[in-house]
């Protein structure tokens, strides 16, 4: 079970094709393209997780949308050189949402997605937390929460102190902006100023064990960040299109946060939003109901509205 | 006998070793970066910070915030070393040393300043003594205490370059120089610095010419100590311990630190899977310092070459009363 991961050459050419489509589509059928690669992501999740027997569905399918619009149409990568040192770095600090990563990576061409069915098996280099040493495109190891922005702080500097353009996009859980340690690193990018860091947001709005607002009060969130020294957009966190146009560089002198609001379950009728499946592992039954609707109509889903705390 | 430095020794601040040591590296090689809390003196980093201005992170007073900064640094190929007062590096950003620093394997060289009783009257807050017992506990963080200048300049030179995690405990309360021969830091290796049969007085940091004293006062009674400094804790040099159990047969170990997971613990670790011998361990047990200075601290709890020597004559003794017939 020990397998080593490495390039898959077929996927990297699908994943090229695939980028080079959304690059030259015009920004809806862009948005339909990530959509649709969206979903087969969530789908390859779903199957993943019931296979392991573990995982944390609800925040996979969350952030999918935003992992996959960084790695289908954004970050400056090469899944064949996972090393290249001026890479836009990706750093995962939910890093109990494992699977949406390792599936993203593995659809980008990182190793073959055949690896997914040793997610969490004994000896797996898929470890529940990401471990950059055993999985090419990992950055740093996260699962403790509060640690992702630190390390994106890092390499940001450095990125300026090397005079590289390069970016550094970091994935944030709301639930886990109560850990202090993030606060240090808002302070410290907002002082120094550092346009090359882009901190996202998957603002779905539950953690592990109730509300974020009924738990410790997070917002007003955006207000926050901004007094901090951040340009804040807030965004459908489902809407690629958005997404897309929020990750665009803008201001060379100011991190950007990019707050996306989503869902927790994204995707899933009996999943959205319920505290319940932050890591429920879906019976076979419910996996093939959950797959039955992902192919199927891709927007039917709780509104935004019913729940969003303003 | 009250031992003190005596007056006519020269001592050092190894701090300043430090600084200079990093100020000559950062000139050769504009990778090396340094990474601070609101420390830039008492990290002894004023020079570095003159020169190299655009090279000093200061991340002010955050220590998780610090040692994250210094993953991503070096996660980008940079050489960061990240500096702070011994304590607050180590008990405040613990997590972040275990995950982002020596699981995720990036080559971050963590500067504890000021470790043990350096901080005296200021009290047991400013105490860094359960860190050798924290850190040893975590894989794969390289665990360096050097005893004196030369150690610290070396240990410096090799960490820069070792291209993985290291913790370098620098210290304030000044000692005189101990290293012998070229090199003065060997990593991995401990240093026999006299030799000895009757027991053998394993030491770090500023224990180790309290060490070297105490043999000398052991040789006036006739026993003879061998003396080692353990300037590299984690991974121990298990030769050398292993030698001096068998040759020896008594072993003394003192650190200023405490005894539960520190130094002591380590050598009897291996010790007693490997070649039990009677032991004494010299550090602190359950208890915070009262206040004082550093001097009076050693003092208070028997960290002294006296203390060494009683501790020493135990082990002797209490083997010579049993064998008796």
């Amino acid at each position: 079970m020990t397998v080593v991961l490495k390039p898959d050459t077929a996927q990297i050419a699908r994943w090229r094709d695939l980028r080079k489509r959304i690059n030259d589509a015009d920004p809806r059928d862009a948005a339909g393209l990530l959509r649709a690669e969206a979903n087969l992501a969530r789908v390859t999740v779903l199957h993943t997780i019931a296979h392991a027997g573990l995982g944390h569905v609800g925040g996979d399918l969350s952030v999918l949308d935003i992992l996959t619009c960084l790695y289908a149409a954004v970050l400056r990568i090469d899944p064949e050189r996972p090393d290249w040192p001026d890479r836009d770095r990706l750093i995962l600090s939910k890093g109990h949402c494992s699977a949406a990563l390792y599936t993203t990576l593995a659809r980008t061409g990182f190793f073959s997605t055949e690896a997914l069915a040793e997610f969490m098996g004994p000896l797996s280099p898929l470890n529940g937390h990401p471990d950059r040493t055993k999985v090419p495109g990992v950055e740093t190891n996260t699962g403790p929460l509060g640690h992702g922005l630190p390390v994106a702080v890092g390499a940001a500097i450095a990125a300026r102190l090397q005079r590289s353009r390069r970016r550094v996009f970091v994935v944030l859980g709301d639930g886990e902006l109560q850990e202090g340690s993030n606060w240090e690193a808002i302070m410290a990018a907002g002082h120094r100023s550092l346009g090359n860091l882009v901190a996202v947001v998957d603002r779905n709005r539950l953690q592990q064990g109730a509300r974020t607002e009924e738990t410790n009060r997070l917002e007003p969130l955006a207000d926050r960040w901004t007094a901090f020294g951040w340009r804040t957009i807030t965004v459908d966190g489902h809407d690629h299109a958005a997404l897309l146009q929020a990750f665009a560089p803008s201001d060379p002198d100011r991190p950007t946060c990019v707050i996306a609001e989503t869902i927790k379950g994204k995707g899933v009728s009996f999943m959205a939003d319920r505290v319940e499946w932050h890591h429920k592992v879906p019976t076979p039954e419910q996996v093939d109901a959950a797959v039955k609707e992902l192919s199927g109509d891709e927007h039917r889903s709780v509104e935004l509205g019913a729940y969003a705390c303003k | 006998m009250q031992v003190a430095v005596p007056a006519d020794a020269e001592v050092f601040d190894c701090r300043q070793a430090f600084g200079e040591t990093l100020v000559e590296l950062a000139r050769r090689d504009d990778r090396i970066v340094a990474v601070c809390n609101d420390s830039v003196s008492s990290s002894n980093l004023t020079g570095f910070a003159k020169e190299f201005p655009d090279r000093l992170i200061n991340v002010g007073i955050a220590e998780q915030d610090m040692v994250g900064v210094g993953a991503g640094l070096a996660g980008s190929g940079l050489i960061p070393f990240v500096c702070g007062a011994a304590p607050f590096l180590t008990a405040r950003a613990l997590e972040q040393i275990k995950a982002d620093v020596a699981y995720s394997d990036v080559p971050v060289i963590l500067c504890g300043m000021s470790p043990g009783l350096a901080y005296g009257e200021l009290g047991p807050t400013h105490h860094s003594i359960e860190d050798l017992a924290w850190l040893r506990a975590i894989a794969n963080l390289t665990l360096v205490v050097p005893a004196d200048p030369a150690q610290t300049r070396e240990a410096v030179r090799w960490a820069a370059y070792a291209k993985r995690p290291v913790f370098l405990r620098i210290g304030r309360f000044k000692v005189p120089a101990v290293s012998r021969g070229t090199p003065a830091f060997r990593p991995g290796r401990a240093d026999v610095l006299a030799d000895g049969d009757d027991v053998t007085l394993v030491a770090t940091g500023t224990l180790v010419s309290r060490a070297l004293w105490a043999a000398d006062v052991l040789r006036t009674q006739g026993i003879s100590a061998r003396v080692v400094n353990v300037s590299t804790i984690s991974p121990l040099d298990t030769a050398t311990i292993l030698a001096a159990a068998a040759e020896t047969g008594r072993i003394v170990t003192a650190e200023e630190a405490t005894v539960p997971g520190g130094l002591g613990s380590a050598i009897a670790e291996l010790v007693v899977e490997h070649r039990p011998v009677p032991m004494r361990l010299l550090g602190i047990r359950g208890a915070f310092a009262p206040t004082g200075s550093t001097e009076f601290l050693l003092e208070h709890f028997g960290l002294t070459a006296d203390g060494i020597v009683r501790a020493a004559r135990e082990l002797v003794c209490a083997e010579a009363r049993t064998s008796r017939p």
